[in-house]
């Protein structure tokens, strides 16, 4: 198993999660906002704010996470360990250039990359001059991904990459996500959008008040849901579609 | 919270003692009492006496009234001018509104001091012209907060609404961002007045501020010098005064920001 | 970005132009005769007039503002009143000592808040932290001659490390020189690095909360690392706006100091002048540090050109 969580809590905002992710499987992790899935995911990378506390398990290739060092810890961030955050827009250094940012990820684990190349790859060949506030929210998400990418990370976790985007640039953000992560990669995509889901990932994980309340193919779960909460999630993102 | 509390205990120490000595100083300030001078901490005169043999409380008592005078009078008349010209800058034109920041750029080229120093070597040095200075000198940070106050009232929807309704600017301006900014002006007059504390002492040590006999901190810092090596309590004991004095304005200043505005408590 | 740099070269001419005319006018409309208190109250009035031509202030005040501001162009800011020696060399000679000791109070300042404001943001959770601030708190409230007046007391009259004050340019002896400018230096900087310390604090915790410092650490950063490559220089924008205000008041704040420590500087010049009644003298000196004043403002403004490539334009 790629990634393999435990009975991980954080204080009490994420309860007893459990879940796993094998090589190049791609998982998505819904639930309405404060549902502790943004919490889930900085837990994974040991990025949680210094108030709060994870308990349980949390391994990687079966080593555990929790309880490792930050310097051991660092050693895995951006390198087996990445991520995309939700807000582009506040992601980037506003005072260094796009192209030592992009490469940033190599430098710091002893490997070399071409800002050119790296930004070619997200459809941004030339950009490496430039300063973040000069591109748009949307080029600035594939820059994030550049970044996350760099170092062919064993899971990338998403979260919510395309929700502060345009629809026309989401659906690109997530074309390029789907197309450009490595075939053995594990990815945890977390959104709010069903319709997301559907297009991504090939298995779901629901989330509830920080429990998860339904497991299953993506499939599964979108045409025979279980659970309660499960099934109002739908109905609203159906009254949606038809609006 | 904290900060609140203990900036109001502190300036609540320096008005009471300015208060109380208009009723009961513990000896006359200014009496020369050749019999008791140079006295260290003790019963009677409790902060000891200055060579002259002049209480040293009781001058701290009646320097009090001196510090809270020139504080009020130089903040007040920062208020009432550079409160309406930075209302005024907010709502007025684009252009006037740059024009009058400019104008107040060049003020501020003019810290207090040198301005109280100006003002002394054309009238003549003494509270008045040290209180006048430091009030035009505080104009341009009052003019600043209240500008930047209005442009953000000024874009709210309440603003927007009744401008829509044909409200008068005046009626706007009265109605609406006044009552608005009063929070941010409040916190401005009291970190203000620590600054004018801190100048008027500066002015009174060299000799440009506050005049003898008239008991003044900064005064009694100055009187201190020469006698410092074998009596440092002279310095002292004025020093501690108007550190407690600026401390608690500061304080005060800070514990109303965080309840007022809470947006800006992370800030300084 | 040259279109920004040039409307601030342009704002900074125009400032200092209308500061001098304020100072000119100021200094020529206040009651008293400079040729009377040069000569004193016996002074005949054929005398007094033969004077006033020789001042030049016989003439309408056009003609003297130009006068006087063309010739401070040339760094000819006229003769005193008083002493009837030129103005400029002094002024230049005294600039050069609170220049001296501005930049050392700076230093100090600097050197003290970076480390001490960056320290107290990163462990503002922790007590230590909250100790750093309350003592920055405490050393904001201490003016600084009295700092002054107490680092005299320890240093130089119970240790006797140093000396109390006089001063020794550097270019006769640099030992001596620079055992005279720590106290100056320590009392000026001691106080604006409490002050530097509060808002370099503040700037710190704000990046600390910015979501790309999450980003660095994302990338394999550790949380040092991540504010000293990222965080740093953003922290840096607000505080060089600070550090530009400091400035001038540094200077200012000069001008006491250099009275606690009796050094020749622009300060103690006029303060002499003042007592004197030294008008001209005393206006080139106001001139000479506002124009400072404007000229720092000027410098931080072209500073954040250069540190916030935003402010660039594309």
């Amino acid at each position: 198993m790629t990634l393999s969580v435990r009975g991980l809590s954080v204080n009490s905002l994420v309860r007893d999660v459990s879940f796993e992710i094998g090589a190049g499987e791609r998982v998505g992790l819904i639930g309405e906002s404060g549902s502790g899935k943004s919490l889930t995911a900085l837990a994974i990378m040991g990025l949680l704010p210094e108030e709060l506390r994870a308990s349980g398990s949390v391994s990687l290739h079966g080593r555990e996470l929790l309880g490792l060092s930050e310097k051991d810890l660092s050693r895995l961030r951006g390198d087996e360990l990445a991520m995309v955050f939700q807000e582009p827009m506040t992601a980037l250094n506003p005072a260094m250039r796009i192209g030592r940012q992009v490469t940033e990820p190599g430098r710091i684990h002893g490997r070399r990359h071409r800002a050119e190349d790296l930004l070619a790859a997200v459809g941004l060949p030339g950009t490496a001059r430039a300063y973040p506030h000069q591109l748009s929210g949307g080029q600035r998400q594939r820059v994030v991904l550049a970044m996350a990418l760099a170092n062919e990370p064993s899971l990338l976790i998403c979260d919510e990459p395309t929700t502060a985007l345009d629809v026309t640039v989401q659906a690109q953000i997530l074309s390029l996500i789907k197309t450009s992560l490595p075939a053995e990669s594990a990815l945890l995509f977390i959104t709010h959008d069903l319709a997301v889901v559907a297009s991504v990932c090939e298995r779901v994980l629901v989330m509830l008040d920080g429990e998860i309340v339904e497991a299953g193919s993506t499939r599964e779960v979108l045409t025979q849901p279980k659970h309660e909460y499960t099934r109002k999630l739908l109905a609203a993102s159906d009254l949606e579609a038809r609006r | 919270m904290r900060n609140l509390v203990l900036g109001s205990v502190l300036v609540g120490l320096v008005v009471v003692a300015a208060l109380l000595s208009f009723a009961w100083t513990p000896f006359d300030p200014v009496k020369v009492d050749a019999t008791h001078r140079l006295l260290g901490f003790g019963a009677s005169h409790w902060f000891g006496t200055d060579k002259f043999g002049r209480d040293l409380l009781s001058q701290i008592m009646v320097g009090a009234r001196t510090t809270l005078y020139v504080g009020v009078v130089a903040v007040g008349i920062a208020a009432v001018i550079g409160t309406p010209l930075g209302v005024l800058a907010g709502m007025a034109p684009r252009w006037l509104g740059e024009f009058v920041m400019r104008v107040n750029d060049l003020v501020l080229a003019f810290p207090a001091l040198l301005l109280a120093i100006m003002f002394g070597a054309v009238f003549g040095a003494d509270t008045l012209t040290a209180m006048v200075a430091i009030g035009i000198a505080t104009i341009p940070s009052f003019a600043r907060i209240a500008r930047s106050g209005t442009l953000q009232v000024m874009s709210t929807e309440f603003v927007l609404a009744a401008r829509a309704g044909g409200r008068s600017r005046l009626t706007i301006a009265v109605r609406h961002v006044l009552p608005n900014i009063s929070g941010l002006l409040i916190v401005q007059a009291s970190v203000s007045f620590a600054i004018a504390v801190l100048a008027e002492a500066a002015l009174s040590f060299l000799g440009f501020g506050t005049r003898p006999p008239t008991p003044s901190w900064g005064r009694m810092l100055q009187e201190s010098q020469e006698l410092l090596t074998v009596n440092p309590r002279l310095a002292l004991v004025p020093g501690i005064a108007i550190a407690v004095a600026v401390l608690g304005f500061n304080l005060l200043g800070d514990g109303l920001r965080d309840r007022l505005d809470p947006r800006l408590a992370a800030r300084v | 970005m040259t279109a920004r740099v040039l409307r601030r070269v342009a704002i900074f001419v125009v400032s200092v132009l209308a500061a001098s005319i304020v100072v000119f006018l100021f200094m020529a409309v206040l009651p008293g005769d400079p040729a009377q208190v040069a000569l004193g109250v016996n002074a005949t009035p054929e005398l007094l007039a033969k004077t006033r031509a020789e001042f030049g202030i016989d003439r309408p005040l056009v003609t003297q503002y130009f006068d006087w501001i063309g010739g401070v162009l040339h760094g000819d800011f006229g003769r005193s009143y008083v002493t009837r020696e030129a103005i400029g060399p002094q002024l230049l000679d005294r600039l050069g000592v609170t220049l001296w000791l501005v930049g050392a109070g700076m230093l100090v300042a600097l050197v003290i808040a970076v480390p001490a404001g960056t320290f107290a943001a990163v462990k503002h959770r922790k007590a230590v932290g909250a100790g750093v601030s309350g003592l920055s708190q405490i050393g904001v409230a201490i003016p600084a001659f009295l700092a002054g007046i107490i680092l005299v007391q320890i240093f130089a009259v119970q240790l006797r490390w140093l000396p109390s004050g006089g001063w020794t340019p550097p270019d006769q002896d640099f030992g001596e020189f620079a055992r005279g400018l720590v106290l100056p230096a320590l009392s000026l900087g001691l106080v604006q690095g409490a002050v530097l310390t509060r808002y370099v604090r503040s700037a710190v915790l704000d990046t600390l909360g910015q979501d790309y410092l999450r980003t660095a650490r994302s990338k394999g950063l550790r949380p040092g690392q991540a504010l000293v490559r990222h965080g740093l220089r953003n922290a840096s924008v607000p505080v060089v706006t600070v550090l530009g205000l400091q400035l001038a008041t540094l200077l200012i704040g000069a001008v006491v100091v250099e009275r606690v420590f009796v050094l020749p500087g622009l300060g103690s010049m006029l303060l002499d002048a003042v007592s004197a009644r030294d008008l001209l003298t005393v206006q080139g000196i106001v001139l000479v540090l506002v124009a400072g004043v404007l000229l720092v403002n000027f410098v931080v403004d072209v500073l954040y050109t250069v540190l916030d490539p935003r402010l660039r334009g594309s």
